[in-house]
């Protein structure tokens, strides 16, 4: 733990435990409470935060390692905050003969981070996702809840510019 | 349809691809024009705008019925908001079809060979609307399943040949006989929506458009069973699905449809929707309710099998979703009649997701038993572009590539074992002559090889030095020998690793190199990748014999690297060029390599 590398963010010491605390009591007495909680305190936060998730072990009576396990296990949990905008690009089979890595690597190039990394203003993070299921109109972008089909290089950068230009 | 005699209704196409084409503000436009021209006093009905479920052809979204009693309905497709006054007025208001609005003759080819059973109400009713379920025989199947003894129903199933429709191919009606064998009184049920397969989307389709219909599955699986506790494990990639069924458990509930004594017939059913958290391997049925349990999703050997000892040490039943929805229209119509669709060994329909370089992609139910090439040429069109034909890839991860001397295999699920691939999900990808074979087994290597829960050495080790030496050949730096080691490490991994995931991850690989050798040795002997797709193996220059000097290239390039003016040949500048195959795309005549 005592990497001095790693970066502190800033909010570590004072975050409010409230919300997590608020999901806790909802699941403190029901079977495999864990990955429920789990998602609704990230849901409350955007991500999980250190401190969270030691209340969690100790509220659910659970193992650190034991929860650390399920959270490095699952693709959808994060331990690092994460941008406003989340672009998920499909790299799903349909996707791929598509060309949705020419996609993902433009993208790449236009915000300057690839797969599970955000940007340093935190507006954007890139995911690269297994499939979103709209292989009807391959290949296929989604940024947050809106999705984008057949999308194109060309269009793949009108979409990066419209949420740019939003705060 | 007779259930809504007394109104016009407008179906919108409301799935997620549906929605991503732009469906809301087409509804927005069309309330817009009722509340204008006041339609309903008009024509003297009501004109209900329903947001449907998806109806299959997902590339044409927006689409539109516009369903008139006593008149066949019409669809529109590609509808965007400002075509829709010109509809109300002209279709609604005068009763005269806009013609050229209208969906081609490809719409009635597409539907032609389908048999819609599992999809009848997708598409026709609004997902959330418990009265338009109701309307479409809903729940008629439960009441008629709870005046047998819950093993009667269990013979019914059996009768009715249904086999599981996650890709096992299990017959349903034993796997239920099982766990209802089981002694205990806990028992728990549930339904795998955890689609991980990329390259299909049917499950998403049915919990998005009639999720319903899914409740009523289980609940008889509840009922024969004795399970009075149901969970659905849904992807949490799917937040449409999961709220819409969320919404109708919500309405169950209300209604006493769920819970204690349900629908007043006397038997108990909980049920409960539990959001996955991104891992492929959770579809494996032990992995999954490691995952319930909230532990990381690794599968445990089996036996014990989940119907001795499955959830929290219980018996625990899992079938697939669109399995459950198959059990409804068994009880609707009676065992005897699903056993009369389909093949000796597959009975029913099978929905199968086509992508890929078809011309019409999406959802399509047909009777098993119809041919590959039916399926893509009859139903879907065909090739895009005009394109070659050269393989389809059936059923994900785990499935295998069929070339074109082989696509007249039947599709059941014996047939298509025996030509190398499998049913699995149903999952088809259709691919024309740009596509790399051994790209598209380092495709799937690497997907499996990074779902892999690495509790067994085979999956976890193996895997990753397959990839290493697919990575290679497709870097061009492929040696003598890497063929035959690839075939011998398939083998191992196929009998050693613990699960589904590890014993099928090889499936891709052994049906490329069984059926596309050639495309191995070419990468390998030659250092040329005869589909131009391997990128380290592009030269990126125009074929001049093969140029028609269309300057699609041109157009379509974002770095304006090609010199093209009209009427000359193309030509590629070196120096511009970042390689990202937009060119090689975008022509259609194999000129650029």
């Amino acid at each position: 733990m005592s990497n001095a590398e790693a970066p502190v963010a800033p909010e570590q010491e004072e975050i409010d435990l409230g919300p997590a605390n608020q999901v806790i009591d909802k699941y403190l007495n029901l079977k495999g409470a864990l990955m429920p909680v789990l998602q609704e305190v990230q849901d409350a936060y955007g991500y999980l935060p250190e401190p969270c998730i030691h209340l969690i072990a100790e509220r659910l009576n659970v193992y650190l390692s034991q929860i650390y396990g399920v959270l490095t296990f699952y693709a959808q949990f994060h331990l690092e905050p994460r941008g406003k905008y989340i672009v998920r690009v499909c790299m799903g089979t349909a996707c791929h003969v598509k060309g949705a890595g020419r996609i993902a690597d433009t993208l790449s190039d236009m915000l300057g981070i690839g797969h599970a990394e955000t940007t340093e203003d935190l507006k954007f993070t890139v995911e690269h996702v297994a499939c979103i299921g709209a292989c009807g109109m391959a290949p296929v972008i989604m940024v947050n809840e809106a999705t984008y089909g057949s999308i194109s290089v060309k269009k793949m950068e009108e979409v990066v510019e419209k949420y740019r230009a939003m705060d | 349809m007779a259930a809504f005699e007394d109104q016009i209704r407008v179906l919108i196409c409301q799935g997620t691809g549906g929605l991503a084409a732009g469906a809301k503000p087409v509804e927005e436009a069309f309330q817009a024009e009722f509340d204008k021209h006041g339609v309903d006093a008009k024509v003297g009905k009501r004109c209900t705008l329903v947001g449907t479920g998806c109806r299959g052809l997902c590339a044409n979204d927006v689409l539109v019925d516009i369903v008139i009693p006593g008149q066949a309905a019409v669809t529109y497709d590609f509808v965007k908001p400002e075509m829709v006054p010109q509809i109300v007025e002209e279709h609604i208001l005068q009763g005269q079809v806009v013609e050229k609005k209208k969906a081609g003759p490809y719409y009635q080819k597409f539907l032609e060979k389908q048999m819609r059973v599992v999809f009848s109400r997708c598409g026709t009713i609004d997902a959330e609307s418990l009265d338009d379920f109701l309307a479409m025989e809903g729940f008629s199947g439960i009441k008629k399943a709870v005046t047998m003894t819950p093993q009667e129903v269990i013979e019914e199933v059996k009768k009715s040949g249904l086999r599981g429709r996650g890709g096992g191919g299990f017959p349903t009606g034993v796997k239920w006989s099982f766990c209802a064998a089981s002694p205990g009184k806990e028992k728990y049920l549930i339904c795998n929506a955890d689609e991980g397969d990329p390259g299909a989307f049917m499950d998403r389709s049915i919990l998005e458009g009639d999720p319903y219909g899914l409740i009523e599955g289980m609940m008889i699986a509840s009922y024969a069973i004795g399970a009075e506790f149901g969970y659905v494990y849904v992807r949490a990639e799917y937040p449409l699905a999961i709220k819409r069924l969320q919404k109708a458990i919500d309405v169950c509930y209300e209604k006493g449809f769920l819970g204690k004594n349900c629908l007043g017939l006397g038997f108990n059913f909980d049920l409960r929707i539990k959001a996955g958290a991104g891992a492929f391997v959770c579809g494996e049925e032990t992995a999954l309710m490691a995952s319930i349990e909230g532990e990381r999703g690794m599968p445990r050997p089996r036996p014990p099998f989940p119907a001795v000892r499955g959830l929290w040490t219980k018996p625990t039943n899992i079938n697939n979703v669109e399995t459950f929805a198959n059990v409804s229209y068994i009880f609707y119509r009676g065992g005897d009649w699903f056993a009369s669709i389909g093949t000796e060994g597959t009975k029913g329909t099978k929905i199968f997701a086509l992508t890929g370089k078809v011309k019409h992609t999406g959802l399509v139910e047909v009777p098993a038993g119809i041919t590959m090439r039916e399926v893509i040429y009859d139903v879907c069109g065909g090739i895009l572009n005009n394109r070659k034909f050269k393989a389809v890839q059936a059923g994900g991860p785990s499935g295998g590539c069929l070339p074109g001397e082989a696509i007249d295999a039947e599709v059941d699920y014996d047939s298509l074992i025996k030509a190398g691939a499998m049913m699995g999900s149903g999952g088809l990808v259709v691919m024309d002559e740009t596509t790399c074979m051994v790209d598209i087994a380092r495709f799937f290597l690497n997907f499996t090889r990074m779902e892999s829960c690495g509790k067994c050495v085979p999956c976890r080790i193996g895997l990753k030095l397959m990839l290493d030496i697919l990575e290679r050949i497709t870097e061009g730096r492929g040696q003598e020998g890497d063929i035959e080691l690839l075939e011998d490490m398939c083998y191992d991994i196929k009998k050693a690793s613990l699960c589904g995931l590890g014993q099928t991850a090889p499936n891709p690989v052994l049906s490329t190199i069984r059926y596309f050798r050639h495309e191995y040795e070419a990468h390998i002997h030659n250092q040329r990748c005869p589909s131009n797709s391997c990128k380290a193996l592009l030269k990126f220059e125009v074929v001049d014999a093969a140029c028609k000097k269309c300057g699609l290239c041109y157009k379509i390039c974002p770095v304006d690297a090609v010199i093209w003016e009209k009427g000359q040949l193309a030509v590629i500048d070196k120096e511009k060029c970042t390689k990202c195959t937009s060119c090689y795309d975008a022509c259609r005549f194999m000129a650029i390599e």
